[in-house]
């Protein structure tokens, strides 16, 4: 971590020295960009501090663990209808969809295997992690940093509790436990739904449907895929609380840190996914 | 709870610092002796904030040195640091109460996480506390349905609740009307003395300097301008001085 810290350290300052030659060479556009990269680095080197402290915080005594209970209420069974919502519609809509594309290819039969395999594989833990993306992450950036623009956390700083802990820790610890779950409840409702919209075409029961999808399923494609939303959980966690506790500037700067928690945790979230399903794939084929 | 101990609560020492290139606190020595009221006076930015916000460890000084009870805070590490704040009390300028939480349980959070006491003894201190500053009745209360005065006292009573022997006040009195800016300063002067609290206030409010302070120090370009009694300001020949004094009051 200190290694990574002294490398961003060392390459903004290089960066920052990068002013002065443009100026004189009267590049403004080289400026803009320049100006864009300190903030990255700038960015990614205080996000290393901050998950330092959030690390340092996690693994010592006392544990917050009525905190955390509390943060995995608030963000995992009041984030369940809207998962399941989401994953019902996404299996209605691979019913509809897929349908129409295996009959051009004569392979209606594939149908239960090609829903259950897309949900659990991909579209289950995706959906489940935008959509926890954004009304977590939101949630997260807003309060965090309503807390931080009225010195709640310097208060509660003061009183001798660790906000790192406290608060960040709880809400990401919390993210990780609760996203796993709410993808099984997404695949759930994506099956049930899948086989709904299928059965109106074409009545198949629900046993049969099952069958016929899961024959072809392992668990080397569904728990590794079912788990990787742990890391989307850790990534909603920590980007939103920290976009939350570096909030400054008032109302406005509250906005913006709601904003862009919902809007980096999705980014990250989806640069992570492609790292994280060549990794399965690597391991799990 | 009086504290007879004679070393000095807060001994602050060739205290500096900065925000981006602008020197806000420039060299500041002071020291509090023990149960003393001392008011920190200055235009505003200043740094009278930023001093307190030093003192408790909220920031970090560029240089110098800060000691409380005789423990140099500034190279302390967080968990060092926070057993060093259970000895001290901090009243923010808005009071920066936890608004999802009732006064109770805003009074009640570092007793919970600080203390031993049982639930049913949290509960008695919280009310002795409330009580004290007038709020017994607005235990069940949530921050947005009260007024700002209010809001003040129950900050107080939560920066009150782990019986520091040092409290500081961030502009108390900011914001409310005359009426109850004086029952803050009263408040603010009897709990103190009570207590056998060392007071730490920074205030444009010339009235609660006049009557609840012993000492007040008026900061001027990041430096102490003036450090005595309300009656050494008063008598000062220094033309910024009058020229503050004047407008303040």
């Amino acid at each position: 971590m200190r290694l990574a810290l002294s490398l961003f350290i060392t390459l903004a300052a290089t960066v920052s020295a990068v002013p002065v030659e443009a100026e004189r060479r009267g590049g403004a556009g080289l400026l803009a960009v320049q100006s864009l990269v300190l903030s990255v680095f700038e960015w990614f080197g205080q996000f290393g501090i901050f998950c330092q402290r959030v690390l340092k915080g996690t693994f010592s005594a006392p544990f917050e663990g009525r905190e955390f209970l509390r943060q995995l209420d608030n963000i995992g069974s009041q984030s369940l209808p809207l998962v399941a919502v989401a994953g019902a519609a996404i299996g209605v809509v691979l019913g509809l969809q897929t349908r129409e594309s295996l009959t051009r290819f004569g392979a209606t039969s594939m149908l239960p295997s090609v829903i259950i395999y897309s949900l659990m594989k991909e579209m289950g833990p995706i959906v489940t992690g935008l959509i926890v993306s954004g009304r977590v992450g939101a949630g997260i950036g807003a309060e965090l940093g309503s807390m931080k623009v009225t010195e709640q956390i310097d208060a509660m700083a003061v009183s001798g509790v660790n906000p790192y802990k406290y608060l960040a820790s709880t809400r990401i610890l919390a993210c990780l436990v609760a996203l796993p779950l709410l993808t099984l409840v997404a695949d759930a409702a994506g099956v049930l739904m899948g086989w709904l919209s299928s059965t109106l075409v074409k009545p198949i029961s629900l046993g049969l449907f099952l069958n016929m999808g899961l024959n072809g399923v392992s668990f080397g494609d569904f728990l590794p895929a079912t788990l990787k939303t742990s890391i989307f959980g850790l990534i909603i966690g920590a980007v939103s609380s920290y976009q939350g506790m570096s909030s400054r500037g008032g109302t406005e700067g509250v906005g913006r840190s709601a904003t862009s928690a919902v809007v980096i945790s999705s980014l990250f979230l989806i640069v992570a996914d492609v790292f994280l399903v060549r990794l399965i794939l690597l391991f799990f084929k | 709870m009086e504290n007879t101990d004679n070393t000095l609560p807060i001994a602050i020492a060739h205290l500096s610092k900065s925000f981006g290139g602008r020197k806000v606190l420039d060299g500041i020595d002071l020291t509090i002796p023990r149960g003393q009221t001392l008011s920190l006076l200055g235009r505003s930015g200043t740094g009278k904030s930023v001093l307190l916000r030093l003192l408790i460890g909220l920031d970090k000084p560029d240089s110098g040195s800060i000691r409380i009870d005789g423990e140099e805070i500034t190279s302390l590490g967080m968990d060092r640091l926070n057993r060093i704040r259970q000895k001290l009390g901090f009243l923010f300028q808005q009071a920066a109460l936890y608004d999802s939480l009732t006064l109770g349980e805003n009074v009640e959070f570092p007793l919970k996480r600080q203390t031993t006491l049982s639930p049913a003894e949290r509960t008695e201190k919280v009310r002795a506390l409330l009580a004290s500053v007038g709020l017994e009745r607005d235990v069940d209360k949530l921050p947005s349905e009260i007024s700002g005065g209010m809001k003040k006292r129950a900050g107080l009573a939560r920066a009150l609740a782990l019986d520091p022997a040092i409290v500081f006040f961030d502009e108390p009195t900011a914001g409310l009307d005359p009426i109850t800016a004086a029952e803050i300063g009263q408040l603010i002067t009897d709990l103190s003395k009570q207590r056998g609290m060392t007071s730490v206030v920074a205030t444009h409010d010339m009235h609660s300097v006049r009557c609840f302070s012993d000492r007040a120090v008026l900061l001027d370009k990041g430096r102490v301008l003036i450090d005595g009694s309300f009656d050494d300001l008063k008598n000062s020949s220094d033309p910024f001085v009058s020229e503050f004094l004047t407008a303040a009051v």
